[in-house]
């Protein structure tokens, strides 16, 4: 017998929505340690890591997100990594996050007035007390509005991960979809339940951008 | 153990690829060039049509702006089968892609056409152009010219997002990758194949949008851009 879209359906889709929301984070986490590490090297005086970083972020920025994530899934498991689908996906989608949260926030670093550099350096501060105490304090500021605007980007790609076997919201739907054959309201409620993670988020980061005056020069 | 990389039999397979690669460009151009045209038809509608049809325009754009393409795949691919419109999956793919591209596209476009200073248009009115001539010479094209960047690199994740479409059996790059991959049992070196190809494929449609905006825009590229940021699908 043919089941029909109804209340344990509706539930099992909520509970998806759970993951999908535990990977958003846990990939979000992963992808801005290495992303702020990127960032940091995308401005360092050596011209080596400037151009390591660089490299990295404009290749990850040029492929699908969907070949990174079978290139580190099938490379983790060569190099005999045997890992739960939820860390596969968060690792893989943590190294697209960290490309794109790497470009945001040196966009960021850089827009903090340079004189701000002089004036703690006049003050005998190392590199490290700089960034510590003058400049990522303000560029922290600066990067909030376009990092959330970002992890509107994150949720939606995180639709794609069922590739490596994880059940998330949009491949709940799929396998409600396959018992059900009811696809408008199946994938309608998937969408509607997206867009109440994502519409909200949206208009955070459009908010936030007038309310943290970004984009007026000084 | 150390693993063995043999590219032989991914790269015996290069005809194969080669579909894959043709189809991956005219999913692209083709959803580029509608989705594009779609996107200054709202625009146009947005300036000059009745307030409740610019209305539909942005709970349009907000809506497939803040869903996941796979999703709004998925719903035209498998849902209008059943309200009897039938698709193939290529079909399918290309409505998909041009209909989220019209979306991103428009919301960059609105930034530009902000952008023209009121000044600007009503110069036009006192040299007694039309409300069409207004729109297509003091609106549509210089905000256009000024928002090409980000117009540019909406297109190439676009081109990337195609990808996506091997969900619903598509044969494109990212398709013909996965049944080279079931053929072949080498699943890393032919995703590595496909990375890299796609590789090419994003910079050198950057590079040739960076020439097409020089070429269309001759003016402009001196002139001071609007900051926008493309968004992944």
């Amino acid at each position: 017998m043919i089941e029909s879209f109804g209340w344990p359906e509706f539930m099992f889709l909520v509970r998806a929505t759970g993951w999908t929301l535990v990977l958003t984070v846990v990939a979000f986490l992963f992808g801005s340690i290495v992303g702020g590490a990127f960032a940091i090297m995308r401005l360092a005086q050596s011209r080596i890591l400037r151009n390591v970083a660089s490299v990295y972020i404009l290749v990850i920025q040029s492929v699908p997100v969907l070949m990174v994530l079978f290139l580190s899934y099938y490379g983790l498991s060569l190099a005999g990594f045997d890992i739960p689908p939820l860390i596969a996906a968060s690792l893989s989608l943590g190294i697209y996050v960290s490309a794109y949260l790497a470009e945001i926030w040196r966009g960021s670093i850089e827009a903090v007035p340079f004189q701000q550099w002089e004036a703690s350096s006049s003050l005998a501060m190392t590199r490290g007390q700089q960034y510590r105490y003058v400049i990522l304090p303000q560029a922290l500021r600066i990067s909030v509005p376009p990092t959330v605007g970002f992890l509107v980007q994150l949720v939606k790609n995180t639709s794609i991960v069922s590739v490596v076997g994880f059940v998330d919201l949009a491949r709940a739907g799929q396998l409600i979809n396959n018992a059900t054959f009811q696809p408008f309201q199946v994938f309608g409620s998937v969408a509607v339940i997206y867009f109440l993670i994502c519409f909200p988020l949206s208009r955070l980061s459009k908010h936030l951008e007038k309310v943290l005056h970004v984009g007026r020069t000084h | 153990m150390q693993y063995q990389f043999q590219f032989n039999s991914v790269l015996a397979e290069s005809g194969f690829i080669m579909q894959g690669i043709l189809l991956t460009i005219y999913l692209s151009i083709g959803s580029i060039i509608l989705g594009s045209i779609i996107a200054i038809l709202f625009s146009a509608l947005r300036a000059n049509g009745p307030r409740w049809v610019g209305g539909l325009v942005d709970v349009y754009v907000e809506l497939l702006r803040n869903t996941p393409f796979l999703v709004q795949l998925f719903i035209i691919f498998f849902g209008l089968p059943s309200i009897g419109i039938r698709l193939t999956a290529d079909q399918a793919a290309l409505l998909a892609m041009t209909l989220n591209l019209a979306a991103y596209s428009t919301e960059i476009i609105r930034a530009g056409v902000d952008s023209i200073h009121r000044s600007q248009i009503e110069a036009g009115l006192s040299l007694a152009m039309t409300k069409r001539q207004i729109f297509q010479h003091v609106i549509i094209v210089p905000a256009i010219a000024k928002v090409w960047p980000a117009l540019s690199s909406q297109f190439v994740l676009m081109l990337l997002a195609s990808s996506i479409c091997s969900f619903i059996s598509v044969q494109e790059l990212s398709g013909v990758t996965a049944i080279i991959e079931q053929r072949t049992f080498r699943s890393f070196e032919s995703y590595i194949v496909a990375t890299l190809l796609y590789l090419v494929l994003a910079l050198t449609l950057k590079v040739g949008l960076l020439g097409l905006g020089r070429l269309i825009f001759p003016r402009v590229s001196g002139l001071s851009r609007v900051q926008v940021k493309g968004e992944a699908a």
